[in-house]
């Protein structure tokens, strides 16, 4: 596999591990979904590494069914220095699969995907305040979530 | 004044967001779930009518979101095993032997040939008992109540088998990092060979019940089409994809837990719809029957579990007389073990398709990351797909054979 969004390649208990430059995960997505014939998205999930940086890892799965097999890509992002949301491209145009995917980890993770088409909560309720898998979040959340403790 | 019933007209008359022109029929939004019976747990979907014609069909979900992933890490490595079986609660032991692989891996330890033939018995009784609560309520939506009885009568004996392994009936646990979690009880061969030598008649039973029966047949022929692609691109997996004549199985493609030493076949139908997952889904309940009987039959002697003692608890004889074995104990109960650095996809084929547990350890006693890459979620997200332009009592029919549990998307 060559392209140029992959910045290096890992080798770890025979699964292989693309590190990509999140600013061409799509390019990347659409030359792996065409070329190398990554039919399936399996999952979109991240990873917390707080309080190290870059904070987080953005995780895809891919898998294809043609050469049964699967890889791993991986972006990292820097948190953003004002307490912003961290942002990368959404591979929706590339894979329907990733709406759901990618609306679970903005909800979990507080990480916005560009261009997806309906990027809301999708576990959490609506007006939820944080993001419960950041690991700056404590198992037992801030409060409960019932109206009357307001 | 404004009565009860006023305010209930009003609410679902609610006029849609889109312009109502004359020439378009009226829409109307009516609201399915969360309390659905036909939904199957607390799946809410916001219909937009044409007259009984479905036109946008809208998904709500995590009614049920538990936050197990975020509990995952609050656990040390094999207490997450109970939080497991809470994913789909179904199919626990496949989600119990996908992670135990997972962790194994990462822990770089063998299993012996006799664990991972007791967990492919027990995954499958799994699947059987899964697939015989979809039958049911399945056709009980449909209107074939009498099905229902003949399979929970059978899952009442998969339940009962459970039971004598692992003391529970539905979250067991059985499968455990290492190993099992109990020897096999005594007398388990003459259980498990007792039920599972009836149980391909029972199947004929069913099969009898509903394929004679017009009103199923005409209720499931021909209804729920939803395109191969639109389903490997939506995430869907499982017996969706082989229903639509797609011959994808993980047990056959990627064997995990010595699956290649088992005769089975992939059951594979191209009609793609309704039906054809009913017959997919039954031809495995035999196919999984005939796996439950090779292990049966070849059971492999030897140990339960790995020679691992850091990882799996000593025998309760072996820790009274050996100061190691306490040692071990002691460290295993009250700190767990450590896994060393590193990240791992696990997949295997759970009742309901493609279950991978992505798990990231930092080298401590408890994980640092676990996703699951649950079947119920993929398959849900192709909703909207395979409902619009159906009608609202095909609904039914559609969205039951797709055999979600809400647990599992919403974890």
């Amino acid at each position: 596999m060559k392209h140029e969004a992959i910045l290096e390649t890992i080798e770890a208990f025979s699964e292989t591990t693309l590190i990509a430059d999140p600013a061409r995960i799509v390019d990347l997505s659409r030359y792996l979904k065409t070329q190398e014939g990554f039919l399936r998205l399996s999952s979109v999930t991240a990873v917390d590494w707080h309080p190290s940086e870059p904070r987080f890892e953005v995780v895809y799965h891919l898998h294809s069914l043609d050469k049964n097999q699967r890889i791993r890509v991986k972006c990292r992002l820097a948190s953003a220095a004002d307490g912003a949301k961290p942002q990368i491209d959404s591979v929706y145009s590339v894979w329907r699969a990733a709406d759901w995917y990618e609306r679970e980890v903005f909800d979990l993770f507080g990480i916005e995907f560009r261009n997806h088409p309906n990027m809301t909560r999708i576990l959490m309720p609506l007006d939820w305040e944080g993001h419960p898998l950041r690991k700056d979040y404590p198992v037992h959340g801030y409060k409960y979530s019932y109206p009357s403790d307001k | 004044m404004r009565t009860l019933d006023d305010d209930h007209v009003r609410t679902i008359d609610a006029p849609s967001a889109e312009p109502e022109t004359p020439a378009a029929p009226r829409r109307m939004t009516l609201n399915m779930g969360p309390q659905h019976p036909s939904t199957h747990g607390v799946l809410r979907i916001v219909l937009e009518l044409e007259g009984e014609t479905i036109r946008l069909a809208v998904p709500d979900i995590g009614f049920l979101h538990t936050g197990i992933e975020k509990q995952c890490e609050a656990l040390n490595w094999q207490q997450v095993v109970t939080l497991t079986d809470r994913v789909d609660y179904l199919a626990n032991l496949s989600n119990n032997l996908v992670y135990a692989l997972a962790v194994e891996k990462l822990l770089q330890i063998e299993i012996p040939p006799r664990a991972q033939w007791m967990r492919v018995m027990m995954a499958e009784l799994s699947r059987l008992n899964s697939h015989l609560v979809w039958l049911g309520t399945h056709a009980l939506d449909i209107g074939a109540m009498s099905v229902f009885f003949y399979c929970f009568r059978e899952r009442e004996d998969v339940l009962r088998i459970f039971e004598m392994f692992s003391g529970q009936r539905m979250m067991t646990s059985y499968i455990r990092i290492g190993g099992l979690a109990l020897e096999p009880p005594r007398g388990w061969q003459a259980a498990v060979g007792k039920f599972i030598r009836g149980f391909p008649g029972k199947i004929d039973e069913y099969e009898e019940l509903l394929d004679s029966n017009p009103i199923w047949t005409r209720r499931t022929k021909g209804v729920g089409f939803i395109s191969l692609e639109d389903m490997l691109d939506l995430g869907v997996t499982g017996p969706m994809l082989r229903g639509a004549g797609l011959k994808w199985d993980i047990r056959k493609s990627e064997p995990y837990s010595s699956y290649e030493k088992f005769d089975f076949e992939i059951p594979v139908f191209p009609e793609n719809d309704v039906y054809a997952r009913y017959r997919v889904r039954l031809s495995e309940m035999r196919q999984s029957a005939r796996i439950v009987t090779q292990a049966l039959e070849g059971m492999p002697e030897g140990a339960w579990h790995a020679d691992a003692p850091h990882v799996v608890l000593p025998d309760r004889e072996k820790m009274k007389t050996q100061m190691e074995a306490l040692i071990y104990h002691f460290k295993i109960v009250t700190e767990g073990f450590r896994v060393p650095a590193g990240e791992i996809f696990q997949c295997v084929e759970s009742p309901r398709g493609e279950i991978g547990y992505y798990i990231v350890s930092d080298g401590t006693s408890k994980p640092y990351r676990i996703h699951m890459r649950t079947p119920s979620f993929g398959n849900l997200q192709s909703l909207p797909v395979l409902l619009k332009d159906v009608m609202i009592a095909d609904s039914i029919a559609a969205l039951g054979s797709m055999d979600f549990v809400l647990g599992d998307s919403d974890r």
